[in-house]
């Protein structure tokens, strides 16, 4: 049961750091983006042509993952995206929806369609012996990554002028503006790290999640249901949201495998029709 | 005394700490000709939107001819004989003025979730239809977009649409707002030609207008009825005079 | 004016609102010709009828209600199992009651899913529709005992329609069957959409606070077009395992509720014919460009996808103005001639 939880566990903090990029997307311009999978799909390949192919350290390749996909992001950010925040958001889903097929088609024509695997150091693999709990090395290292992320995040938000910025536009795009904050700076800024995030938690999880050219696909649901539970006011909520789902997950398949991933649906419609804003968040929907 | 056709006991509404409705007990008689005015942010619109159920109120009582509608949703209490126009107008732009009040003569009569039916297929539904697209001059604009029409038709159709519903009570949100001079003598002898058991409960900055039309005025100042009375009363009331010109001079 | 004539005017615009014109009774009579005169195109034109069907159904709930489904599929799914499970077992044999079985069978799962998509905002319908969609092809993935998971339900067999038409392998009864289909629910969504309900539901998309306050129930409305245009995908879905004896669980996949959308983008929302000229449109180009790269036609759905919304879709309209003026004729929502100005 512990190997549960503790599964879980991981598995909740990658997709916090999978999905935080989203979140703060989400809450900032208003703006559904369907496409996210991609930037993390875009890490995970970076690290098994880095690693793989070119021989390099896996510890060297996860940065390098991380400032692909921002790069990637803020390019595409400012010659795509930033053309499309005031249309309808039906248009906008249609365009992400664009973007991932695009991504999908892309990948598999370069890449191939098969999964693939990233070679891990040695040191990584197996488990450790923590009071007589076995704990999988790879899942343990995931841990402290991603708890250091959010704690790093959660410092930025909080003790930076930049994260008051990014909080006050936030809260209110207009009125951030009108105190001179530059808006869409700090938005393309947000957007790049957050796909540098996506794609460093696409990196760590080739081998927890596994990982082919439908990744954006697959993972979508996930993504939006940690945003649509958590709420996209605070890095708390989709954090509790992430860890909720990553175990109710893990603990579904392996308790009901008949029901599988019915249960995180089912979470999510609940938590929709009981409070469309998110569990997690205050105050009134946008 | 004469029973009131609407009437609110102890209203309050609160937005967090904001007080925008605060403790109003408003009677608005039978077939009456009762003005709502007060300075800009005196609550007045949130008012209308708490007795149209728009809004939930906080605490307090609505009753419409002594039946309580506080709890009832918006479409039921239209049902029941309450209707309002906004000051901004809310009109469909994609529809035209003919469709418009078509919906909203179908909707009163209960023809409105007929789904085998064609659109205009009822004959005395096309006689009203027609009567109250030639009270308010919409007939030459009746076949357009309403999206595309001037302002002022505009401003005709969202009264029209009110009245379209056969309201017992009719509560106008500054009808004449935005209207321009030449085109405001229409409005006003639309206000004055509504038939007379329909109760109105009109809010007019235009002070014309208000003495025009009403025959008791109600003063809403910081969300609270300030004072009530005859249109007599209130012109010489000093304290009303004072609000208005406190506004003034801040502004 | 007089009285008189100004009801006689009123009449004749209402009653305009509604009447066939030339373009529409020329768009039925050559989709009645291709089953003469196209036998060789069977095949697609089967194809094209089911997704126009498809199309025609979430017309009713985006182009007239303002609802955005990025699940449809949910509905298409269940009436195709729905329609196969009634065939592999035994329970209803004759192809059109059993169409109809699935139908109602879609329109119960379209009517208790309603409810979800009447809260929240644009972005939440989104995530529910899909949401709804992926748990039932979870549900029909996990329970391979009744649906054949992954691999499908086999065994489909198809009694002939009506007991006297047999489902030739040229596909031509299947044609003429979907065809009949989409026609008589063709003329059902048009006496609907014309009439006041479907008046409100216009108002409501347009201005959903005045709506209310003009005294229509608004979720009313809502969860009965929503369930109606359920039970229209569910027809369709099970159109096609009818019409290809499987069902399968791409019925319920993502790509299907997003080429919908493609769909009724290229043709135009809110006049019923986008999705019949939608689904046209998209399976010729869907079958040119296969011909071409067979696995990556999925990037160029993309980036089309993409091209339109960056140039705007209503910069596109105005490129294809001449058709539009045409099809505009097809639209009885274009504005008539103005009532002449009453004399003094």
């Amino acid at each position: 049961m512990l190997t549960i939880l503790f599964d879980g566990i991981a598995y909740g903090m990658l997709l916090f750091v999978l999905a935080c990029g989203l979140a703060v997307t989400l809450g900032l311009m208003n703006f559904v983006n369907l496409a996210h999978g991609a930037f993390a799909m875009a890490g995970g390949y970076c690290l098994v042509v880095l690693v793989n192919r070119l021989g390099f350290p896996f510890f060297a390749a996860l940065p390098l993952a991380f400032l692909f996909s921002a790069v990637l992001g803020f390019v595409l950010e400012r010659t795509l995206y930033v053309h499309v925040y005031r249309k309808p958001h039906l248009d906008q889903v249609l365009f992400t929806i664009g973007l991932v097929f695009m991504s999908v088609a892309g990948v598999d024509y370069v890449m191939g369609s098969g999964q693939v695997f990233a070679r891990l150091p040695s040191w990584l693999e197996g488990q450790i012996n923590v009071f007589g709990v076995g704990l999988g090395r790879y899942r343990l290292l995931i841990i402290v990554i991603c708890g250091l992320l959010t704690i790093g995040l959660q410092l930025i938000l909080s003790r930076t002028r930049f994260g008051s910025r990014l909080r006050a536009s936030v809260d209110d795009a207009r009125v951030a503006r009108g105190l001179g904050i530059n808006v869409s700076g700090v938005f393309a800024l947000t957007f790049a790290f957050g796909s540098g995030l996506a794609g460093l938690g696409g990196a760590l999880g080739v081998e927890i999640l596994g990982l082919d050219p439908t990744f954006p696909l697959k993972y979508m649901i996930y993504f939006l249901i940690v945003v649509t539970v958590g709420g996209t006011s605070s890095i708390t909520g989709p954090f509790l949201a992430s860890l909720l789902l990553g175990i109710g997950d893990v603990a579904g398949k392996y308790y009901v495998p008949t029901l599988g991933a019915f249960v995180i649906y089912t979470i999510m419609i609940v938590v929709l029709i009981w409070r469309p804003q998110g569990l997690f968040a205050r105050g009134v929907a946008r | 005394m004469t029973q009131a056709a609407l009437e609110t006991i102890g209203l309050e509404k609160k937005f967090g700490g904001l007080t925008a409705t605060s403790d109003v007990s408003l009677k608005v008689a039978k077939g009456a000709r009762h003005a709502l005015i007060g300075p800009n942010g005196a609550g007045k619109t949130t008012l209308i939107n708490l007795l149209t159920g728009v809004l939930r109120p906080t605490s307090g009582r609505i009753l419409l001819d002594q039946r309580d509608i506080t709890a009832l949703a918006q479409h039921r209490r239209v049902k029941l004989g309450i209707a309002r126009t906004f000051q901004i107008n809310q009109l469909f732009g994609d529809l035209t003025p003919l469709e418009t009040i078509s919906l909203a003569v179908s909707e009163r009569i209960g023809a409105g979730k007929d789904w085998w039916r064609l659109v205009g297929s009822r004959a005395q539904l096309m006689d009203e239809v027609a009567g109250i697209l030639e009270s308010f001059r919409l007939t030459d604009v009746m076949d357009e977009r309403t999206a595309i029409l001037p302002y002022g038709k505009q401003r005709l159709l969202e009264i029209a649409v009110a009245v379209a519903s056969k309201p017992r009570v009719l509560l106008l949100d500054e009808p004449a707002a935005g209207v321009p001079e030449d085109e405001r003598h229409m409005i006003l002898s639309i206000v004055a030609a509504l038939p007379a058991d329909v109760s109105v409960l009109l809010i007019e900055h235009d002070m014309e207008l208000v003495f025009q039309f009403a025959q008791r005025i109600s003063v809403l100042v910081n969300g609270a009825l300030f004072v009530e009375g005859t249109p007599d009363e209130i012109a010489r009331d000093a304290r009303v005079k004072e609000v208005y010109l406190g506004e003034a001079t801040d502004a | 004016m007089n009285a008189r004539s100004l009801i006689g005017a009123i009449r004749d615009r209402l009653a305009a609102r509604s009447r066939w014109n030339v373009l529409e009774i020329a768009f039925w009579l050559v989709a009645l010709s291709t089953v003469y005169l196209l036998p060789g195109r069977h095949l697609i034109l089967t194809e094209i009828a089911i997704l126009g069907l498809f199309a025609l159904s979430l017309d009713l709930i985006l182009g007239y209600a303002g609802i955005i489904s990025l699940g449809h599929a949910a509905f298409f799914g269940f009436g195709a199992y729905v329609a196969g499970l009634l065939a592999v077992h035994g329970i209803i044999t004759e192809p059109l009651l059993a169409l109809l079985a699935s139908g109602l069978a879609a329109m119960l799962l379209g009517f208790v899913t309603s409810f979800l998509v009447l809260r929240g905002s644009d972005l939440t319908r989104i995530m529910v529709t899909l949401g709804v969609a992926l748990v039932l092809r979870e549900l029909a993935n996990r329970n391979a005992w009744l649906t054949g998971g992954a691999d499908g339900l086999q065994g489909v067999e198809i009694k002939p329609l009506l007991g006297l038409f047999r489902f030739d392998m040229f596909g031509h009864t299947a044609y003429a069957y979907c065809l009949a289909v989409l026609f008589v629910m063709f003329l059902l969504a048009r006496r609907i959409v014309n009439s006041p309900f479907g008046l409100s539901l216009q108002s409501i998309k347009g201005n959903p606070l005045r709506a209310a306050a003009v005294g229509i129930p608004v979720n009313r409305r809502l969860v009965a077009v929503y369930t109606i245009a359920a039970g229209y995908a569910g027809v369709a879905g099970a159109l096609l395992t009818q019409t290809t004896a499987f069902a399968s669980l791409d019925v319920f996949a993502f790509d299907r509720s997003a080429d919908l959308l493609l769909v009724l983008i290229i043709g135009g929302t809110g006049y019923l014919y986008g999705g019949l000229i939608g689904a046209i449109l998209f399976k010729l180009m869907q079958d040119y460009i296969s011909a071409l790269t067979p696995q990556y036609w999925p990037f160029w759905i993309g980036l089309l996808l993409v091209v339109i919304v960056m140039v705007g879709r209503e910069r596109i309209t105005s490129w294809t103005a001449p058709i539009r003026a045409l099809t505009a004729r097809l639209d009885w929502r274009a504005p008539r001639t103005p009532v002449p100005e009453a004399r003094p």
